[in-house]
């Protein structure tokens, strides 16, 4: 299993590999999104009706997959994803709350409700780029190496997936923080890849790229 | 009637995030759903509370929802009509 792509969004520095695409993109988290939506040259106009987590989860997989030609280089059913973050869908859950409080004031809307699930953001990036495989997200106080590194090297050794997506996608109020990783069989991604930028997917690479993007380490996504 | 269906595109616009859309731009009589504003099925749930919270009108059966938001003409003749009774 090789690591063919990374990228990171926080509120320093939205980055490929070791490029940096963007720097101080903007503080607030919902400027921040939609300059990088902007800078993406995205048409997908359902995205504005996404919570945070799932845009940010979103323009992750955008930057993570842009003509790497994935879905053309595997069958959709054999690209998989696993996410981790600490704070589930929390942030949609509170809003939803709030609109249910008051019962003298009970109006509930649809379309945050049917964000009150993490793996909504799991669903929104496989609705976008056409990926069947098998997904998972994950729960977890800080990005867990070990757990990323054991459920993807499972899809792998079963055989569920030549092709996985992974990382961590935090966002809560004011933090935000994202890292992905492409990973990729062997075979494959030696077809394209240089010798010298193979970086193989095991637990210390995985920690090694999570401290040099999540902000020295550092999950909260603030800066 | 203007001043109603003028109302109801910016109100439209706000609750289903129509980014990039200005009230200008929406047509009184063109379809809200399929080849028009693109709306889905959640949107059309949005359009119920809409009516309910801002109008106070309580749409029972949801398949009335097909007729009502057509356009944003019939849906601002659907208020006047329910709002006279």
């Amino acid at each position: 299993m090789i690591i063919t792509r990374y990228c990171s969004i926080n509120p320093e520095q939205v980055s490929v590999n070791k490029t940096i695409l963007l720097k101080n993109p903007d503080s607030d988290k919902k400027n921040l999104l939609k300059t990088l939506y902007r800078h993406l040259y995205i048409q997908y106009p359902k995205f504005f009706k996404m919570d945070p987590l799932s845009k940010l989860a979103f323009l992750s997989a955008e930057i993570l997959l842009r003509d790497m030609n994935v879905t053309t280089r595997y069958p959709s059913e054999e690209i998989g994803m696993i996410l981790l973050n600490s704070t589930s869908s929390l942030e949609t859950d509170e809003k939803h709350q709030e609109s249910i409080n008051d019962r003298g004031n009970y109006f509930p809307s649809p379309s945050v409700f049917v964000y009150t699930l993490p793996n909504i953001m799991a669903g929104e990036i496989a609705i976008r780029h056409k990926i069947k495989g098998e997904n998972a997200v994950i729960i977890r106080e800080k990005p867990d190496v070990q757990t990323i590194f054991q459920l993807v090297d499972e899809l792998f050794s079963r055989k569920r997936v030549s092709c996985c997506i992974a990382g961590w996608v935090e966002s809560y109020h004011d933090r935000l923080s994202s890292c992905l990783m492409l990973i990729e069989n062997e075979e494959m991604a030696k077809t394209y890849i240089e010798p010298e930028e193979i970086i193989i997917f095991d637990p210390s690479n995985i920690e090694r790229i999570f401290k040099e993007v999540l902000l020295d380490g550092r999950t909260d996504g603030k800066a | 009637m203007e001043e109603l269906t003028e109302k109801l595109k910016k109100e439209i616009i706000e609750v289903l995030n129509l980014e990039d859309i200005k009230p200008e731009d929406i047509d009184v009589d063109a379809p809200l759903f399929g080849d028009g504003l693109g709306l889905d099925s959640i949107d059309a749930l949005e359009l119920i509370v809409l009516l309910e919270k801002n109008y106070s009108i309580k749409i029972e059966d949801p398949k009335e929802g097909r007729k009502i938001f057509t356009s944003v003409r019939t849906m601002a003749n659907f208020i006047l009509e329910h709002q006279k009774k």
